[in-house]
């Protein structure tokens, strides 16, 4: 059992989700309410990651963000290091992958918000923060649950990514995926095994909790009545 | 109207939000608790341990020579192996490594020609490659490959497992065995291709394939020992694996140390006894 990449796991997908469920709320509900010029070509782009080979991402990050990119040098210039082969980049590019994740349950759930209500709380002169604290988040609980869990739970499992923007340096990118990849290429069969079946136990549990925290959440609230 | 109820009474809905918001933030706390305490490189208990970069047919050889490395000076560097194309690649991205050991001189001497290395480095070794099989499989593992030429005659190869010869040294070498022995049209559509030599070994021993050719110091694992028998291929069916190491760029004191080591009687021995051929030795 490599602890430290288990570690190195849990630190990722939290870091993923601390930054990027944030970010994807305000993009969620935006997308959930406004019409705009080019909106079906943005709602494209952020649930591409979903389909796109993780390696196809994994490239065009290694590329556009490495040390010979514009963007690569530039960071280096002004932080004295790159975005590719150490854990900032896998942030990044843990961010970018889970976008899809986190953007779509959250934009259904303000979705299923009924106009009328939004209207309701429009007419009782609530603002944009009031409504949306005590009014919309409320009703989409569930959808940002959703999109917290998968986002962590697809991040601890990511590894096609990580492999092509991390460089598998131990304490430092070489995460639990990668460690079990790695296992079976030494023949370390026991300690694969064991890794491999942590993360099962782990995502049966964080996904099974998930459900029946929105569940308990959906009867306490009584949301079929909308 | 429940939602009307619920946005006047405040005090019941509010409890329960905290409760979710509480539910999440414990989902969060371990992760985040974690966050604090990683990443400031201070925090680290050894700032100089080098990540070295190193072709898979070293896994066994190498990581018994950190260990003797960590014994005798105290010091400790971080291994990773991988194929030796790969990680040229990564350098040239800028990886993080201070010691990239190749198992293919070429991809070491063009580093050096387009300024990522201090040198040209040093010749550590000479591989060698063989035929393996899993001892459970009837393929006749032989020098020259006949076993493999009869068998698959009568169509008794389903799976042949090579490194991929587009960035490993170990598959292209294998490559040339399956040409010379005039098998690699007919053994191509069969092959399967690890992404470096470690998990072509995997691939040929786990029983899913009939065998395949990959690199004597992986045979001579304890591990694979106990479970396939190989046969050494001659060196003159195949370009020979000049294993080149060179330090990088951004080199420390512990990878020079450790570069140094690799040259030292000790080491040579370990590499020796994994069936490498060493510089400097007459064979």
């Amino acid at each position: 059992m490599d602890w430290s990449a288990l570690l190195l796991s849990m630190k990722l997908g939290g870091m993923t989700v601390l930054l990027l469920i944030p970010a994807a709320l305000f993009a969620a509900r935006s997308l959930a309410y406004r019409r705009f010029w080019g909106k079906p070509l943005l709602e494209a782009l952020l649930t591409v990651p979903l389909v796109l080979p993780p390696t196809v991402v994994g490239y065009y990050l290694l590329v556009g963000l490495g040390g010979r990119s514009w963007i690569g040098s530039t960071m280096e210039r002004l932080f004295g290091q790159q975005l590719v082969f150490n854990f900032t980049g896998l942030v990044l590019a843990s961010i970018v992958v889970n976008i899809p994740f986190a953007v779509q349950p959250m934009q259904r759930a303000f979705e299923a918000i009924p106009q009328d209500v939004r209207d309701a709380a429009a007419c009782c002169g609530i603002g944009y923060w009031r409504a949306l604290l005590t009014v919309e988040l409320p009703l989409a609980w569930p959808g940002v649950l959703t999109a917290l869990v998968l986002s962590f739970a697809h991040t601890i499992g990511e590894f096609g990514v990580v492999l092509m923007v991390g460089g598998n340096i131990p304490g430092e990118t070489k995460t639990m995926a990668i460690a079990i990849y790695d296992s079976v290429q030494a023949f370390d069969f026991t300690s694969a095994g064991q890794m491999s079946l942590f993360l099962l136990l782990l995502s049966v549990l964080v996904l099974g909790l998930a459900g029946g925290l929105g569940r308990g959440f959906g009867r306490r609230h009584d949301l079929r009545r909308f | 109207m429940p939602l009307f109820d619920r946005l006047n009474s405040k005090g019941a809905s509010s409890a329960r939000s905290i409760a979710l918001w509480a539910a999440i933030l414990l989902l969060l706390a371990a992760p985040g608790a974690a966050l604090s305490s990683g990443n400031a490189p201070a925090s680290r208990p050894n700032a100089d341990e080098p990540v070295v970069a190193a072709a898979a047919d070293l896994k066994f050889a190498l990581d018994e020579i950190a260990l003797a490395f960590k014994r005798d000076t105290g010091k400790s560097v971080k291994l990773i192996f991988g194929s030796s194309g790969t990680f040229a690649a990564q350098i040239r991205n800028g990886a993080p490594f201070q010691l990239y050991l190749s198992a293919d001189e070429k991809y070491v001497t063009d580093l050096h020609a387009d300024g990522f290395t201090r040198d040209t480095g040093a010749l550590y070794a000479l591989g060698r490659i063989v035929l393996i099989a899993p001892s459970s499989s009837s393929l006749p593992v032989d020098p020259t490959l006949q076993g493999v030429a009869a068998r698959l005659a009568k169509g008794g190869i389903k799976r042949f497992a090579i490194a991929n010869p587009e960035h490993a040294p170990y598959g292209r070498c294998a490559e040339e065995a399956l040409r010379k022995a005039g098998l690699w049209t007919r053994i191509r559509s069969k092959l399967v291709l690890g992404e470096n030599v470690a998990q072509a070994a995997q691939f040929a021993t786990c029983g899913s394939a009939e065998g395949g050719i990959v690199a004597l110091s992986l045979a001579k694992s304890p591990r694979l020992a106990k479970s396939a028998t190989y046969a050494v291929i001659p060196t003159q069916w195949h370009s020979p694996l000049r294993q080149r190491m060179v330090l990088l760029k951004n080199a420390g004191p512990t990878a020079h140390s450790f570069y140094s080591y690799l040259q030292t009687p000790a080491a040579r021995a370990v590499m020796r006894r994994y069936g490498f051929e060493l510089p400097g030795e007459v064979k």
